[in-house]
């Protein structure tokens, strides 16, 4: 087995819910020792479904199951004195810290970068919140929708005229986590290299506001303020989800508009106006609807295909886990868990040949106290115990 | 780790000198983006935010700088002051929005000469970025194990669509058809409506992150172990991790999510409720049962909320239409800048719902600095860009240098980088290997 990227690298996970969490997975899944640290009475994540039946359990989250995967798990409880002290000795052994707690939290504690830092100058510590450690927002509470409101993302999704949409999902958590964890592996790199710690602010509002495609820029540019359009591209068409004989699909005419033509049987499309004109959509849309509706998405997508149209399916979760091209390429995995049972999960969002992804499973609560607490601090056994009846961890 | 070349990079700022000292992490890293219109070069840009040094090396015929030729409908609000200009490929907001802190040079990968050109290039660098069809690298005769005799050590990232390898392996695919390949776009839209997207092309910087990400783990990889490697980035599968509420939903139960407007599972309220201008909506989303008492005493607790049956989570999921209509009949008074106050005020999650212009003047994206100003010569003076999503410490997370221009470090890269003599950089530009103005 060769090495994995991140072997070596210690991190203390005390985030909740999607976005740290993520983030934390995503080093733990390439090859980081990620110790998730929760309340003794676990991550609020634990009581979020899905669960099997419908029927809550503290270790049958989908949502904990699939954020946590590879991470060993610990509890301790932040707001005794022994469990701040016993979090101090921890960071003094580990590289990382990521956490989302509201700002301001954990330095009430004592456990803010200031002191942290002290205990470990080379510390990296990732705070990814909702609205990032200053300024005039930082104390509001936030969630996936007020993020992708604030960010600017609601304000371009959904039907003009119509009331602003959020994604599907949780898509602003995963965001912040994605850019959380890029700019913490860049901090790491830094810190390996000079022995500096950071402190790393992410905040869930700029991540989204960072995806806007353009709009920035564009506004800047021209004073165009980008509304809403249902699923029309901004600026790209065309390029749309449209009705066909048995569903939708997503159609796009690729490079080549002449072959678009053909393959849509649609010559008024050749028209020199056409081509790329987002401001003609309701016309070309028109003039595409009658190929559309005489077949089925299968036939459109591959026929498409065919033709080097990049057309795409318009699948729903069901579909997309029976999909044959992630069969063939084992996209999904099957992670047997001790209380959970064997589940199907998403698997390696990238592959990396010499120090592949690897597949694990969430912690129980506290399964690794003893493992952690012994090898990382050097507590006995009886001193684990101690600690479980004091109710510090 | 190998050690910054003395490249001396045109125009940098003095800001960019303050960075190199106090390092963002990635000075002396140079990757080579071959990338194109979105999902590479947000890969590219987040590395190029943490200090690496990027090339991004370019067609001369066909550039990604928008259309060439007569301009579409609709797409004059790309340029500055709506007029693309006599260099309209410089002036290009998609292109210039996605490659500022970048260089660009213009090199014909089509010809043996420009192959040689860029495997000289490849010898320099550290990591090759691309996001071709899986074809076309190996129809060059630049695939992973044609590059690495150049470099053993080089790591190269491809953002295939669909993935290198399977049945789908030559389907082609965009960011913005993604979402509907991961059944994102069945769970997004209104109740009975069409399945839609999100306003922008989602797959593509989703995996932009994702490619990000493993080229800092292979990197670090790579000081440990002196290896390089070829890094594969499927954008389906990077975008399908985002939807793993609803895999697993489906795995445990064989439910499958489908479209229900701004509504959560569980919260209730949970959506956007019209405010008093047009077009002006705010967010609200209630968690708890006391966040729903927080909402009533900031409404006043009119009567209808004083009602039984909306006072726990289940009861307010039971009749949420009719909490959603007696909301949105409150929040039509207010305007949704001061309506978001009042109820954050009151401890209850909400956000006006906010277009560009608002951003670029909010508070408190102005109070942490995110929108920056970049001077750029060719869009005739400084316009407001995003900033780097993140803040590390001491660092400043500012905007280095401007969008490159086209070709704009074709000197650079020949004669400083290689060591060409002015002969054959002349040459190469005058045999169309390079270019300063796109052929049409």
């Amino acid at each position: 087995m060769p090495p994995s990227a991140l072997e070596g690298i210690r991190v203390l996970d005390l985030s909740q819910g999607i976005a740290g969490p993520y983030c934390a997975k995503l080093l733990a899944d390439y090859g980081a020792t990620v110790v998730k640290v929760e309340p003794p009475e676990g991550e609020p994540s634990r009581q979020t479904g899905p669960f099997p039946q419908d029927i809550p359990h503290p270790e049958k989250s989908g949502l904990f199951l699939s954020l946590n995967t590879n991470k060993k798990g610990v509890t301790l409880d932040l707001e005794t004195a022994t469990g701040a002290d016993l979090l101090r000795s921890l960071v003094e052994v580990a590289d990382v810290v990521v956490e989302s707690f509201l700002p301001g939290y954990l330095a009430s504690l004592g456990l803010g970068y200031e002191d942290l830092s002290a205990a470990n100058p080379a510390l990296v510590m990732t705070s990814v919140t909702y609205f990032g450690q200053d300024g005039p927002y930082r104390d509001w509470q936030g969630c996936d929708l007020v993020a992708w409101a604030l960010g600017g993302l609601m304000h371009v999704t959904g039907e003009a005229g119509r009331e602003p949409l959020k994604a599907g999902g949780t898509q602003a958590e995963f965001i912040a986590g994605l850019h959380a964890t890029v700019a913490t592996m860049g901090a790491i790199y830094f810190q390996e290299a000079t022995g500096q710690g950071r402190h790393v602010d992410v905040s869930a509002v700029e991540s989204v506001a960072s995806l806007t495609e353009a709009a920035a820029l564009t506004y800047s540019y021209s004073g165009h303020v980008r509304g809403r359009d249902g699923a029309r591209h901004h600026y790209a068409y065309p390029s749309t989800i449209l009705p066909c004989r048995d569903g939708h699909i997503f159609v796009h005419s690729g490079g080549d508009w002449e072959g678009f033509c053909t393959f849509l049987e649609a010559p008024a499309l050749r028209d020199p106006r056409y081509p790329g004109a987002r401001g003609l959509a309701d016309e070309i849309d028109a003039l595409m609807l009658p190929f559309l509706q005489r077949h089925t998405a299968e036939e459109l997508f591959h026929s498409a295909q065919l033709w080097r149209i990049p057309f795409s399916l318009v699948q729903d979760v069901g579909e997309v886990m029976a999909d044959p091209q992630y069969r063939e390429r084992g996209f999904f995995v099957d992670i047997k868990h001790p209380q959970a049972g064997e589940l199907t999960y998403p698997g390696a969002p990238l592959q990396m040949p010499q120090s592949p992804w690897r597949a694990g499973r969430a912690p129980l609560l506290g399964e690794h106290n003893a493992e952690v607490y012994g090898e990382w601090l050097g507590l006995e056994a009886g001193d684990v115990v101690r600690l479980r009846q004091s109710g510090a961890i | 780790m190998r050690q910054a070349p003395s490249t001396g990079s045109p125009s940098e700022t003095s800001e960019s000198a303050a960075a190199a000292r106090t390092g963002q992490g990635l000075e002396g890293v140079r990757i080579l983006d071959l990338t194109q219109v979105y999902a590479g070069p947000y890969a590219t840009r987040l590395l190029a935010d943490l200090g690496a040094e990027v090339l991004r090396i370019e067609a001369p015929m066909r550039a990604g700088h928008g259309p060439v030729g007569r301009l579409p409908a609709g797409l004059d609000i790309m340029y500055p002051q709506r007029e693309p200009g006599e260099q309209p490929y410089n002036r290009f907001a998609y292109y210039n929005e996605l490659n500022r802190n970048k260089m660009a040079m213009s090199l014909d990968l089509s010809t043996e000469t420009g192959r040689g050109v860029f495997r000289r290039l490849v010898a320099v660098s550290d990591v090759v970025m691309e996001n071709f069809s899986p074809r076309v690298m190996p129809n060059f005769g630049l695939d992973y194990p044609e590059l690495r005799k150049l470099r053993p050590d080089l790591l190269m990232v491809s953002l295939p669509a669909l993935g290198l390898t399977g049945p789908y392996r030559d389907y082609v695919a965009y960011g913005t058809g993604l979402e509907g390949m991961v059944g994102l776009a069945t769970m997004t839209g209104y109740p009975n409506g069409p399945p839609l997207k999100t306003g922008i092309a989602y797959g593509d910087p989703v995996g932009g992150l994702h490619a990000a990400f493993g080229t800092l783990a292979a990197l670090r990889h790579r000081r440990l172990t002196g290896q390089g490697q070829h890094i594969e980035v499927a954008l389906r599968e990077s975008l399908t991790m985002t939807m793993g509420q609803a895999i697993m939903d489906y795995a445990m139960n064989g439910r499958v999510g489908r479209r229900q407007g701004n509504r959560h599972e569980a919260w209730v309220p949970h959506g956007a409720y019209p405010c008093q201008g047009e077009d002006e909506w705010v967010a609200i989303a209630v968690r708890s049962d006391s966040e729903w008492r927080s909402l009533r005493q900031a409404m006043g607790d009119p009567e209808w909320a004083r009602d039984d049956r909306f006072a726990g989570a289940l009861g307010r999921h039971q009749h949420q239409a009719e909490i959603d209509e007696h909301l949105g009949r409150w929040t039509r008074g207010f305007d949704h800048y001061g309506l978001m106050r009042r109820l954050q005020d009151a401890g209850v999650p909400a956000a006006a719902v906010l277009n560009i212009r608002e951003m670029a003047t909010d508070p408190h994206y102005v109070a942490r600095g995110f929108f920056r100003s970049v001077e750029h010569r060719a869009a005739g003076g400084a316009h407001l860009y995003p900033g780097v999503p993140w803040k590390m410490g001491q660092t400043p997370g500012a905007v280095r240098r401007p969008p490159p221009d086209f070709g704009e470090h074709n000197r650079w890269a020949l004669a400083e980088l290689l060591g060409l003599p002015e002969a054959e950089v002349s040459e190469l530009e005058r045999r169309g290997v390079t270019a300063t103005v796109p052929a049409a």
